[in-house]
C-alpha cells in the first residue's frame, strides 16, 4: 500500500495524481473464509481492521449489501464523546477516546479529528446536581470533565439564549473539553484501506440471504452473490439488525426506528464546540464547511425508511430555536434519516450467541458513531478469543435476561420517558 | 405526515397520536408458572422486521383510546386500524 504522505503528494503532482494506488480492491467472494463480517459500516470495517491488526487474522471478508460506509456511518452526526456516568459505558468510550486520538496516525489517514469539546446545558437546580454527580463519576474514570455555571457557559457560546424570560434558563453545563467531532467518511475509508492492505476482502453489493446453521453451530452463510463457507461470522448491521436476527430464527431486545439529522446552509465560524439542550433532546455543532449539524429525537414508530417525517423535525428544530434563537434565521440545506438498532435499555450488544460462531454487534442507538473504534476493538478481540473483553462485559446480550441492564438514561426505544 | 383512521374518530393527523409498540405481544397469562424467557420475550424480545407490522397507537390528543394500526414499516402505508379488542 502506498503510503500518503507529504513526500508521496509531491511524487505523485508529476503525473498528475493519475497514478496512485486503489484505496482499496473491489473483492469478489471467495468460496470459503475464517471470518466473516456482516456490513461494511464504520464497525464492519474497524472489526475487520482490529482482527487482522490484533489477532493476526487476514483471511477475512466484509459483505456488504449496499456500498461501503453508506449506512449510518454516512449519515451520523459526527460527535466523539465519553462523558457517561456508568463504568461499562465510560471505560468503553474512553478506550475508544484514546483510539480515536492516535486514529489519523494510525489509519494514515486524516480523519479530521477535532477536540473541540462537548457542553451538555443544564435548565435548573436539578438538573445541575445531577451534572455534578456525572462529572465527578467520569473523573474518577479519569475522564475529563468540568462543571460550568452560567457564565462560563456564556463565554464559550454568547449566541445561546441568555435573556432573562426563557422557558428553559440555561443554569449552566458539564462540558468534556477532550470530546469532539471527526469526519466520518473518512473514518469508513481509513478503515477500509488498511483492512484492505492486510488482505481483507471488502464485498460490495453482496445480500446476505441466509445462514447454514447446524448443530447449534455456525457453517457458512448464504448471499446474493453465492455460498461461502466459515467458522465465525460477526453481525455489525445496526439496523437490519432484526432482519438478519429473523433468519437466525433469534428474536433480539432491540428494536428498528428512524432517526432524524439535518444541516443548514454554510455560515462562517460561530459554534466552536458540541452543544446539547438540556430539556429536550437536541443537538448542535458546526461542521467544517460551516453547516450547522443538527440531530434529536427518534421519529417514535418502528421504520425502516431512510428518510424523516416533518412532526419530529419541527419538534427538534423548536427546541434547538429555544437553545439558539439565531437559527431561525438559517435556510435548511438538507434533512435525512437513518435506521437505528435501537436496544431497550439504550446501551449497546457486542457479545457471543447461543449459535457457536455467531457473534453479535447491535443495540447502538443515537451513539454508534463515537464507539467506531472501541466496537472494532473489542469485538474483534471477542470474535478472535471466542470471549468477551472485559470492557465489554456490561454489554451481553444476557443482561435482560439477568437483570444487569445497562440504563444509562433509561432511553432505548421509549423516546416517550424523556 | 401519517395520517392514522382512527375507528373512533376518523382520519386524523399523526400529531394527535402517541406510539405505543409491537400490538402483537401478549403479556403473559396473570396466577400462571411461566419462564424467564417467556417474561424476557413479553418485556424486550421484538421481532422489529421491515414490512407489515401490527401496532399499538394512543389517541392522546382526541378520544385518548388505544388502537391497533397495521402499518408498513418501510413505506409507512397504513392498510387497516381497528379498535384494541379486536384482531387482525
Amino acid at each position: 500500500m502506498q503510503k500518503y504522505s507529504i513526500f508521496n503528494l509531491i511524487k505523485n503532482a508529476f503525473s498528475g495524481h493519475q497514478k496512485w494506488d486503489l484505496a482499496w480492491k473491489d473483492a469478489t467472494p471467495k468460496k470459503e473464509y475464517d471470518v466473516v463480517i456482516i456490513g461494511g459500516g464504520g464497525h464492519g470495517l474497524a472489526t475487520a481492521y482490529y482482527l487482522a491488526k490484533e489477532h493476526n487474522i487476514t483471511n477475512i471478508a466484509i459483505i456488504e449489501k449496499g456500498w461501503l460506509g453508506g449506512g449510518n456511518m454516512g449519515r451520523n452526526t459526527t460527535i466523539i464523546r465519553s462523558n457517561y456516568m456508568h463504568d461499562d459505558n465510560a471505560l468503553f468510550s474512553e478506550f475508544g477516546m484514546n483510539l480515536w486520538r492516535k486514529m489519523s496516525q494510525d489509519l494514515n489517514y486524516n480523519v479530521m479529528f477535532s477536540p473541540r469539546g462537548i457542553i451538555n446545558l443544564a435548565h435548573s437546580d436539578a438538573q445541575m446536581n445531577i451534572f455534578a454527580r456525572r462529572g465527578n463519576s467520569m473523573r474518577l474514570n479519569g475522564i475529563d470533565a468540568v462543571l460550568l455555571n452560567r457564565e462560563e457557559v456564556k463565554e464559550i457560546i454568547p449566541m445561546a439564549d441568555f435573556s432573562e424570560n426563557v422557558r428553559f434558563p440555561i443554569f449552566g453545563g458539564l462540558m468534556q473539553p477532550s470530546a469532539g467531532t471527526a469526519r466520518h467518511d473518512a473514518v469508513a475509508w481509513g478503515y477500509a484501506r488498511q483492512a484492505d492492505s492486510m488482505g481483507v476482502d471488502i464485498i460490495q453489493n453482496c445480500e446476505v440471504t441466509g445462514f447454514d446453521v447446524s448443530d447449534g453451530k455456525i457453517n457458512g452463510v448464504r448471499t446474493s452473490r453465492g455460498d461461502i463457507k466459515v467458522k465465525k461470522i460477526g453481525l455489525c448491521v445496526a439496523g437490519s439488525t432484526n432482519i438478519l436476527a429473523e433468519k437466525l430464527n433469534m428474536t433480539i431486545p432491540v428494536e428498528t426506528h428512524l432517526l432524524q439529522a439535518c444541516v443548514t446552509e454554510p455560515v462562517k465560524p460561530v459554534l466552536d464546540s458540541v452543544v446539547t439542550f438540556g430539556a429536550g433532546h437536541f443537538y448542535i455543532s458546526q461542521s467544517d464547511k460551516g453547516e450547522m449539524v443538527m440531530g434529536g429525537d427518534l421519529d417514535g414508530y418502528n421504520s425502516y425508511a431512510q428518510r424523516g417525517n416533518l412532526p419530529t423535525l419541527q419538534h427538534v428544530l423548536t427546541e434547538g430555536i429555544a437553545m439558539m434563537p439565531f437559527l431561525s434565521k438559517l435556510k435548511m440545506l438538507r434533512t435525512w434519516g437513518g435506521i437505528m438498532d435501537m436496544s431497550m435499555d439504550g446501551s449497546p450488544i457486542i457479545d457471543k450467541t447461543h449459535i457457536e460462531g455467531l457473534y453479535l454487534n447491535c443495540g447502538w442507538c443515537y451513539g454508534g458513531f463515537k464507539a467506531t473504534p472501541a466496537s472494532g476493538w473489542t469485538f474483534a478481540h471477542t470474535i478472535a478469543q471466542d470471549r468477551v473483553h472485559k470492557l465489554n462485559e456490561g454489554y451481553s446480550l444476557s443482561r435482560f435476561n439477568t437483570g444487569h441492564l445497562l440504563d444509562e438514561k433509561g432511553l432505548g426505544t421509549k423516546t416517550w420517558i424523556s | 405526515m401519517l395520517h392514522i383512521k382512527c375507528p373512533h374518530c376518523g382520519m386524523r393527523s399523526q400529531n394527535e397520536f402517541s406510539y405505543g409498540g409491537d400490538a402483537s405481544v401478549k403479556r403473559p397469562e396473570l396466577n400462571k408458572e411461566i419462564s424467564d424467557q417467556d417474561w424476557d420475550n413479553f418485556v424486550y424480545n421484538r421481532k422489529s422486521l421491515r414490512g407489515k407490522h401490527l401496532e399499538l397507537w394512543q389517541h392522546l390528543s382526541g378520544c385518548r383510546q388505544w388502537i391497533k394500526v397495521e402499518r408498513d414499516t418501510a413505506t409507512h402505508e397504513i392498510f387497516k386500524t381497528l379498535k384494541a379488542n379486536e384482531d387482525i
